[in-house]
Parts: C-alpha cells; sequence; structure tokens
C-alpha cells in the first residue's frame, strides 16, 4: 500500500510540475461553469435550483480530457527508459499500475473538488435535492475511474502519448456514446445487453440518486479490467516463450 | 554477495538472445561485460535485475534468484540502465528521495543517505537544479546516485561512461573503483581501456555465448602464442633488409610498418619461437645496425577482435 502511494505521490507532483494538472484544471472549471451559469441551457434558464446542467457538461468535459491525462502515464516511461528503471526497483508491476491509477483520480477529485463553490450558491438560490447532488458527484467520480482505466491500458499499448491519448478516446467512444446508440436500434437481448454497456445508462441512474448494485458493478468491473489489462501488458516482458 | 549465473537463456520469440551461459561473481569483484552491440549483454543485465524473466537456466543474487524471489533480488541491486533514463522534470533532491522512499529507507533515514549520495557523486553546486537541467555528465552522477541510495551489495551499471567527457570518464571511473573495493560490480562497456582500467575480471561475450573469461593479463597471454617485433634497421637497402628478415626460419611474416623510406618492420615469428638473437646476428653479418627492437604486446583490442569477428 505504501509503495502505491509513493508512486501515486510522484505521478501527482509530475502532473503540478508539468503544469498539466493547472491547465486540466482551469479548463475544466471554465468549460463546465460556462456551460452551467453563463451559455446554452444554463441553470437560468432551465429555472430550477439543481446541479443537473452541470453533471451532464462534466460527463461531456472528463470524458475528452481524461485521455489527455492518463496518455503519458505509461507510454512516456517506456519511451523514455524509466520504466525499466522503475520496474528493477522493489516494486511490482501492480503497485505502479495502481499508483498511476490513483494519482490520476486524485487529480479528478481535486478537479471535482473545485466545483463544490458551484453546489453551494445554488442551494442558496432554492432547494437543492442534496442527495441527487452527492450521488451525482459519485457517479463522475466512478465515471472518471473507468475512464482511467481504461486510459492507462491505452497508454501501456500505445508507443507514444498521442497514441496513447486517441486510443483512449476510441476505447471510450464506445462506452460514452456508440453502445447507447445501437442498443436504440435493438431490440431484444442483444439490445439489452448493449443498454448495459452504455456509460450513460449508469450515471443516469446515479445521477438521480439512486446507488444500484448493477451501477456499481458496472463502474468497477470496468476499472478492474482496465487495471489487469494494462498488468497483463506490463508482465508481459516476463512470458518465457 | 555472490552472482551465480546458470545454464541462462533468454529468447525472444524465435530469436536467442542469450544461449545458454553460466559464469559467477564474487563479492568484491569487478567483472567486465564486453561484447559487441546486440551480443546480449543488456539483455543479460536486464535478466539479473530481474527486469526480464530467463527462458531457461537461473540467476541467483545471493540466496535469492530472480524467478523465485524477484522483488529480494531488487533490494539489493543497485542498477544503472544503458542510457540512463531519469524523470528529467523532477529536481534532483526530489527524485533522490522519491527512490529512496521506493527502496523503503526509514523516513527519518532518507534525508542523511540523500545527503550522503549528493556527497559522494558530487553533485553538491547542482543539487536544486531539475534533472533536465543538468549536463549529461552531472545526470550520470544522479543516475549513479539513484543506483546507490539504498547502499547495495551489487551494482550493475550498463555502459556507466557514454556521452562523458574524458574528463569525466576518468571521474566516473575512479568512482567506480572505490565502489567496487566492497561491492559486487558488473559493468559492460564498448570501450576496451576503460574495461581494463577498471575491472578485475573480464568476460566477452558474442552471439549470445561467453567467448572469453580472465583477467586482460589471463586473455592477453592466451592470445599471444606468437612473438611480435617491432624492428627498424638502418644502413642498408629497404628491400634488400626486407628479403633477409623473411629468410630467417624462424620467422612467419613481415610486413612495411610506418613510412616508405623508413626502415621499419613489423615481424611476427612462428608459434613458440623467438627471432630476436637472429635478426641482431643477420645485422651483424650483414654491417647493418638495429635502432629499434621492441615486442609488441597483444592489445585487447586485438583480442576482442579476433574473438568477436566471424
Amino acid at each position: 500500500m505504501n509503495k502505491i502511494w509513493i508512486i501515486a505521490k510522484r505521478e501527482l507532483d509530475t502532473f503540478f510540475n508539468s503544469l498539466m494538472a493547472y491547465i486540466t484544471i482551469v479548463l475544466f472549471l471554465g468549460f463546465s461553469g460556462l456551460f452551467t451559469w453563463l451559455y446554452g441551457s444554463d441553470i437560468f434558464m432551465v429555472g430550477e435550483a439543481s446541479l443537473e446542467t452541470f453533471f451532464q457538461i462534466a460527463y461531456w468535459t472528463l470524458f475528452i480530457f481524461i485521455p489527455a491525462l492518463t496518455m503519458r502515464l505509461i507510454a512516456e516511461e517506456k519511451r523514455s527508459g524509466t520504466l525499466e528503471l522503475l520496474l528493477t526497483k522493489p516494486v511490482n508491476d501492480w503497485q505502479v499500475v495502481v499508483g498511476k491509477f490513483l494519482s490520476t483520480l486524485l487529480l479528478i477529485f481535486i478537479a471535482l473538488l473545485l466545483t463544490l463553490p458551484y453546489y453551494i450558491t445554488v442551494a442558496n438560490i432554492g432547494n437543492v435535492d442534496h442527495g441527487a447532488v452527492i450521488t451525482g458527484y459519485l457517479g463522475l467520480l466512478l465515471m472518471s475511474a473507468a475512464y482511467i482505466g481504461i486510459g492507462i491500458f491505452a497508454s501501456s499499448i500505445a508507443s507514444n502519448q498521442i497514441v496513447g491519448f486517441l486510443v483512449a478516446l476510441f476505447i471510450g467512444i464506445f462506452f460514452h456514446i456508440v453502445f447507447g446508440f445501437l442498443a436504440s436500434n435493438f431490440t431484444g437481448g442483444f439490445g439489452e445487453v448493449l443498454h448495459y454497456l452504455s456509460m450513460q445508462t449508469h450515471f443516469e441512474s446515479i445521477t438521480r440518486g439512486v446507488i444500484d448494485t448493477k451501477d456499481l458493478i458496472y463502474f468497477l468491473s470496468i476499472i478492474f479490467l482496465g487495471l489487469v489489462a494494462t498488468e497483463g501488458v506490463l508482465s508481459k516482458r516476463h512470458h518465457t516463450d | 554477495m555472490n552472482i551465480h549465473v546458470e545454464n541462462y537463456t533468454k529468447m525472444f520469440g524465435p530469436q536467442t538472445a542469450v544461449d545458454n551461459i553460466s559464469f559467477k561473481v564474487n563479492t568484491g569483484e569487478v567483472l567486465g561485460f564486453l561484447g559487441p552491440n546486440g551480443a546480449g549483454k543488456t539483455t543479460t543485465m536486464q535478466t539479473l535485475t530481474s527486469f526480464l524473466s530467463p527462458t531457461g537456466g537461473n540467476i541467483k543474487v545471493g540466496q535469492y534468484s530472480v524467478l523465485e524471489n524477484p522483488e529480494e533480488v531488487t533490494k539489493h541491486i543497485g542498477y544503472l540502465p544503458e542510457n540512463n533514463p531519469l524523470y528529467k522534470e523532477m529536481g534532483v533532491i526530489d527524485y533522490l528521495f522519491f527512490v529512496a522512499s521506493i527502496y523503503g529507507i526509514p523516513k527519518e533515514k532518507r534525508s542523511e543517505r540523500v545527503r550522503e549520495m549528493v556527497k559522494t557523486t558530487g553533485l553538491e553546486k547542482e543539487k536544486h537544479k531539475k534533472i533536465g537541467e543538468l549536463s549529461k555528465g552531472y545526470q550520470q552522477r544522479v543516475g549513479l546516485a539513484q543506483a546507490l541510495i539504498h547502499d547495495p551489495e551489487v551494482l550493475i551499471l550498463d555502459e556507466p561512461t557514454t556521452g562523458l567527457d574524458p574528463n569525466q570518464i576518468v571521474e566516473i571511473r575512479e568512482l567506480i573503483k572505490k565502489i567496487g573495493k566492497e561491492k559486487t560490480v558488473i559493468l559492460s562497456s564498448h570501450i576496451l581501456a576503460e574495461v581494463e582500467a577498471t575491472c578485475d575480471r573480464i568476460l566477452i561475450i558474442n552471439d549470445g555465448k561467453i567467448v572469453a573469461d580472465g583477467t586482460a593479463g589471463e586473455l592477453q597471454k592466451r592470445a599471444q602464442n606468437k612473438e611480435f617485433l617491432k624492428v627498424t634497421i638502418e644502413g642498408g637497402d629497404t628491400n634488400e633488409i626486407y628479403q633477409k628478415l623473411q629468410e630467417i626460419d624462424s620467422v612467419e611474416m613481415v610486413d612495411f610498418a610506418g613510412k616508405q623510406d623508413e626502415n621499419a618492420f613489423e615481424v611476427q615469428s612462428k608459434p613458440d619461437m623467438t627471432s630476436k638473437k637472429k635478426i641482431f646476428d643477420m645485422c651483424v653479418s650483414q654491417n647493418w645496425y638495429l635502432t629499434e627492437l621492441t615486442p609488441v604486446e597483444t592489445k585487447l583490442e586485438d583480442i576482442f577482435q579476433e574473438l568477436t569477428m566471424n
């Protein structure tokens, strides 16, 4: 556990040292703030004291930003050779993968914490469904974690950062749009499977204020699969055939 | 801590990178690992540090095997990989603290260890910079500092002096020699002079196989069963001298050495024979005079080339 934290902390330092963290946070707050308060179907337009608009915007901005954060995690270390150095220290592949995963999740957590003033403001305007806000944030975190899992895997199979970004976005877009879109075109069992695979299904149900095990299992299994696959890619070097 | 390499084989798909090699390195020994590019040096070092797993055989560092206890192995090894990869965006001190914590050095001892490493590797003046801002030589010192921070018993250095200027090379070599007194060191290099200057023993590998193993002196002796002389004779016609030299019965080969009008020759004798006296006698009988008669020692370069050129 300790080793995981050491690795996560170093990654987080890198995010903040390279301005990557600040740029992401500023952009994220800018986008979500703009659309929540000022532009399009914002809160005043809807005329309701709810953060639903914000959650929908964040749902999209995080989908784009997360691959930009995860793209370098492994691809860059592979390119520069530091991965070899790191893996010859007394750490195992799991600790490296989980540490890197946690660092990015923490950064997203910080970004979401900074949107709390939105919540406080809205709560002052009218009656907010506090439960729905809490589960909405939880939904954003879980969704982010799922895309970080996908992103870190994409980074592990990519030869450079740009490829890492594009692969993550490519895999992500299936969960984000394609499955949901296809689900509406198919009926029966296949349609239901596609419906279950769609991120939107689970995100909506959780932002409505319901924490269902079905949704939790969905998010956790994407995270799990992403991390297992990444570990698999890293440990491939040990294959002896 | 001893290192035992037993029947180690490494394949990458159908390609054999290292083919069934065995050797032992004892505590306090500095082993020079020589070989042309692609001979399997780096692969062997990566397996020693348990980054890769052997396809066949086993490698043991002390009592720990890279197959069964890879994490124990890494705790006892300090490793400087080829091209010295570092987190360039990190500060020197931050980086050393990170490595110290990864090695599980207790919190209260970390700053002391980091300070010590900065001193030993001469990073005092540069310690507040980011690694990427340092010159290559100083980056190399950071690489050495991170490899030594947990006071490992085994040190593995993959081409530690590439890209350094001559002064830096001398300094790094001195450092390795100093460290090598109490640790087991394996060092790979293309630079033969470096291996000769720093290593107690030399291992030459080619095409994944060990082709020579011994001290620099032993390797020289082995390659030098033929006498090789540099001879300069004055007072006669060049071609005539050449002719007469070739007529000596113990001489196998004569070659011109040096510029055209200098009567300098390289004389190689037949195996286990000497031609010194006969050359001298020849000069006396012809009324020529010798200005040079020097035995030429086989250089490590020649041995290396002979063993690794197919």
